[in-house]
């Protein structure tokens, strides 16, 4: 199929950035999205012309590393499908396709499609973690976790950092990402130790990296490749709360 | 007189740790905070060594090229990490642990070695679960547990398909907080691109800012190399596509030896080749074996649709050649056993290229609920690259590169032949032998970082408690320095036709045909021809687009094809030298009569660590034997 791209180039974080346009002919509907962007850049390079940076290590889902706006929707249009993911088998022949990066303020943007996302590890440095060194723990089995908050932590824990949740947001709030691992932790005896240190200064960390508030659109659960669910959020306001009311 | 001292700890098998971490010297606190230690990678080799280390109190910084430490690649190992707890109550043992991996690498690591991996694999898992892991548990609250590639026991712990991710994020969390005390700096999106060694000592790195491209200087006491493994020599892998060989190969230029580098594991179940423009090959766990049937048609060049093929006519060829373990033998086997089916003309697909893996029965057996609860996310990502539903259709499979057991040299203390640098995890060559057995590598990296290197690595520094801070304006580092960026600028200047990824696939095309799954000695010698031949072509006809001084992807490929084709000869080198077959490595001259891998234990019961002799000079091979005391060589039989 033969297709149009329009593609945010920025050479770096101090230049201004525009759009610009590149037909390509031949894509295969087999391919996957950034195997379609492998051969736009290909064909660029050929051409003597600076090929689009985009990040990308993994391609199969998991590293969080990919991540772009493809046509107004983070990560594209198929649900639960992060941007490696995408087959362009969900595209039309003839359809003009634009791709951005993720825009927030703190995420600002290094070059073309990729983003800062250095906030996200201090967010994590300032509570995202259980407070144990090497040689310190008991038998595994020691510590007994029911089966359903095993799985919830799990679910909660599958949260692969790539921000689209942010990039989802009309306020560019994190609040997904960080309800989701205060979620993760909290399930574990052994993580409710911490648990209302860690809520509180993973909110106020957010909020002092330029991070919006939570509003309750639903947009971050609704991109989320991962499908994390809404519901960390409001464990996380409780959790919030309480914190608070002892303050 | 070898130069090779592995260090190995006198003493009855199962005391040899116990007793040299009694002998292992101590720094007291106060002075640790004067050493620099640099760690490479964040993996969970690098990522446990770096909060280690940092909980110990030394002054640590930590290198990757990803953005944070948690896109390491071992966040897409999926299927488990194994320890002997024996929880099932299977009559499992760190002995049986240590026995498994051993046979399992068919008898080409050493004793010593593997039994301590097997020994702290389960401080790893109280670890983990410790830092919040959340391994699947039972209805009783306590951890469950599976069997796993080619063993009988249930060791295998294990988050649904995203174990590597789950420990990943885990073993990062611990990192963050070393980073919030101070004890751990990060240095991410940079790039080792040399090794620094200063009187005989690893002493620093130089590495490349890739936002900026300022080539930057790094020193340290010592320095731990966590990079993972080389398995993208054949370009399309399993590996996350960054994932490269640089940082070892570097070291290798700079003394450090290459042991076995040859010991390539072709994993035998991930998606096959589906089109020309494909950039990975994607892992499809191996626990789907426990349940999938391996088949192919009885007729050659069969045609119809997998489900309209009767009973009667499938040859289910993993089931009939080995009864005994049937689909679940290991990995290299499944893997030789496909191309051979493939190679005979029984292969299906468009290409020919691939097998079936079927759940058909085992949904009868068990209903679709329950595969579908076990593998789902699996299926997922399989019905999202293929357009199939493995629940309707069978998946096509077929082998692919994936885990380098060969690595950097190091002895029983994890110290390369470098005094000074250290290599853990992947990036290492120690513990798997000829072949690497099911979750078991995240195991190792963890134990390697959690619980080994931080007391070795303290004993090397016990004797530098009076050395300062290493300074960075010396000779050393002006060399190392000049001579990456010349390097980049030679890279840049060439402007040739043909961009970096193009001559990445056409080697990884000469390793999968003639250093793959299957080897010998007129190929071997072929590749070794083919290889040079494009690495001449490489160096006139690259295209580097780009500048130095900016975020530049191309100059990143250019430097890692660059050091694939100098790994690549070796690779060909050891596996020409090993005329034996052992566990993944299979060379055609030596086989038994039914095909199977044939050792020669007479002369080659020993690892093959290679020095580097200079550009273009042939490398020289130093031997270290295995001494076997506590096992007794077998032939593997998995009939
Ligand atoms: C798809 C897949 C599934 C797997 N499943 C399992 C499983 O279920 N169980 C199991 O036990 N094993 C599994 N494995 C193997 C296992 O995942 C790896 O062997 C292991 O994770 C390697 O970890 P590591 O810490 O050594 O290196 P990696 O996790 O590969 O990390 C390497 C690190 O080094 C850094 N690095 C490398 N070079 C440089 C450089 N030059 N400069 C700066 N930084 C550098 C990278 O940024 C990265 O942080 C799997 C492997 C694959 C490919
Ligand atoms: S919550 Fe979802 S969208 Fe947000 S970072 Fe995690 S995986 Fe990405
Ligand atoms: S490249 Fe890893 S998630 Fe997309």
């Amino acid at each position: 199929m033969n297709i149009k791209l329009k593609i945010w180039r920025q050479p770096n974080a101090k230049s201004k950035g525009r759009f610009e346009t590149y037909p390509l002919n031949d894509v295969s509907s087999e391919m996957s999205f950034l195997e379609m962007l492998d051969y736009l850049n290909n064909s660029l390079i050929k051409d003597g012309k600076e090929p689009v940076a985009f990040e990308h290590d993994c391609r199969e889902g998991i590293c969080g590393s990919c991540g772009m706006y493809i046509s107004g929707r983070p990560h594209g249009p198929q649900h639960r499908t992060t941007t490696c993911e995408l087959r362009m088998r969900e595209f039309k022949d003839g359809q003009t396709i634009t791709i951005e990066p993720w825009r927030a303020a703190a995420f600002p943007v290094i070059k073309d499609l990729i983003v800062d996302r250095n906030a996200f590890d201090k967010i994590m440095q300032s509570g995202g973690f259980i407070s144990i060194n090497a040689g310190a723990a008991q038998d595994a089995n020691s510590i007994l976790v029911p089966k359903k908050n095993a799985d919830e932590a799990f679910d909660s824990a599958s949260c692969v950092g790539c921000g689209a949740c942010v990039a989802a947001c009309k306020n560019s709030s994190a609040m997904l990402f960080i309800s989701a691992k205060v979620t993760h932790l909290a399930q574990f005896p052994q993580g409710r130790i911490e648990a209302e240190i860690r809520v509180k200064n993973m909110v106020a960390k957010m909020d002092e990296l330029g991070f919006g508030g939570c509003t309750n659109t639903r947009a971050c659960e609704a991109e989320c490749p991962k499908g994390i669910s809404i519901s960390n959020i409001a464990k996380l306001n409780r959790e919030f709360f309480v914190a608070k009311l002892k303050d | 007189m070898s130069k090779l001292n592995s260090k190995i700890p006198d003493g009855p098998l199962a005391d040899k740790w116990t007793n040299h971490k009694a002998s292992l010297k101590l720094v007291n606190p106060a002075n640790k905070g004067k050493l620099d230690i640099i760690v490479i990678g964040t993996g969970l080799g690098g990522s446990s060594s770096a909060s280690t280390l940092g909980e110990l109190g030394y002054n640590v910084k930590v290198f990757s090229y990803q953005d944070s430490p948690r896109r390491a690649h071992s966040v897409a190992a999926q299927g488990g990490i194994n320890a002997a707890k024996n929880y099932k109550n299977d009559n499992d043992s760190i002995y049986r642990l240590f026995y498994d991996m051993l046979k399992g690498g068919d008898f080409r690591a050493r004793e010593a070695n593997v039994y301590r991996a097997a020994e702290v694999s389960n401080l790893v898992i109280d670890h983990y679960t410790a830092l919040g892991v959340p391994f699947a548990r039972d209805y009783g609250g306590t951890i469950d547990n599976r069997s796993f590639g080619g063993v009988q026991v249930s060791r295998t712990f294990y988050a649904k398909g995203q174990t590597g991710q789950q420990c990943l994020v885990g073993a990062y969390s611990a990192l963050t907080r070393q980073i919030a005390k101070g004890t751990v700096t990060m240095y991410p999106r940079r790039e080792m691109l040399d090794l620094v060694i200063i009187d005989g000592k690893a002493r620093g790195i130089i590495t490349r800012n890739l936002v900026t491209g300022e080539i930057e200087r790094h020193s340290a006491h010592a320095v731990v190399l966590a990079t993972g493994g080389y398995g993208t020599i054949y370009y399309m892998s399993t590996l996350a596509l960054n994932s490269n060989a640089s940082a070892t190969w570097k070291a290798h230029k700079k003394g450090a030896f290459f042991a076995n580098p040859s010991f390539v594991q072709i994993h035998p179940t991930s998606i096959p080749v589906l089109n020309s423009y494909q950039s990975k090959l994607t892992l499809m766990s191996e626990s789907l074996r426990n349940d999938g049937r391996v088949w192919v048609p009885k007729k050659q060049g069969d045609t119809r649709k997998p489900n309209d093929i009767p009973e009667d006519e499938r040859d289910y060829y993993l089931e009939r050649r080995y009864p005994a373990f049937g689909n679940l033998v290991p990995r290299d086997v499944a893997s030789r056993a496909a191309k051979e089916r493939c190679d005979a003309g029984f292969g299906v697909g468009s290409t020919g290229l691939s097998v079936y893996l079927d759940f058909r029965d085992a949904i009868k057996k068990k209903g679709k609920k329950v595969i579908e609860e076990n593998y789902g996310n699996l299926f997922d990502m399989y019905e999202k690259i293929s357009g199939e539903s493995p629940l309707e259709t069978p998946m096509r499979i077929y082998p692919a590169g994936h885990y380098t057991m060969g690595g950097l040299w190091v002895d029983y203390n994890l110290m390369t032949t470098i005094p000074g640098l250290f290599a853990v995890g992947e990036s290492n060559f120690s513990d798997h032998g000829a072949n690497r057995l099911g979750a078991s590598s995240l195991m190792q990296c963890s134990g390697d970082g959690y619980f080994i290197l931080p007391y070795t690595i303290t004993d090397y520094l016990a004797s530098d408690i009076k050395t300062p801070r290493i300074k960075t304006d010396t000779p050393e580092f002006d060399a190392a320095e000049k001579e990456v960026s010349e390097r980049v600028k030679k890279l840049l200047s060439i402007n040739g036709n043909e961009t970096p990824t193009s001559y990445h696939r056409r080697l990884g095309k000469i390793m999968w045909d003639y250093c793959g799954m299957v080897r010998n000695e007129e190929g071997l010698k072929k590749a070794l021809v083919l290889i040079k031949e494009l690495e001449d072509e490489f160096w006139k006809n690259v295209k580097v687009a780009g500048k130095a001084e900016e975020l530049n992807q191309e100059l990143e490929k250019a430097g890692r094809v660059m050091d694939f084709f100098e790994l690549a000869k070796l690779l060909c080198t050891d596996a020409l030298n090993r005329k034996e077959s052992c566990g993944a490595h299979f060379r055609e001259e030596s086989q038994t009569e039914t095909g199977e891998a044939k050792r020669d234990d007479d002369n080659f019961s020993y690892v093959a660590a290679w020095e580097y002799k200079g550009q273009g000079q042939e490398p020289e091979l130093h031997k270290e034997e295995l001494k076997f005391e506590y096992v007794k060589l077998q032939e593997r039989n998995y009939k």
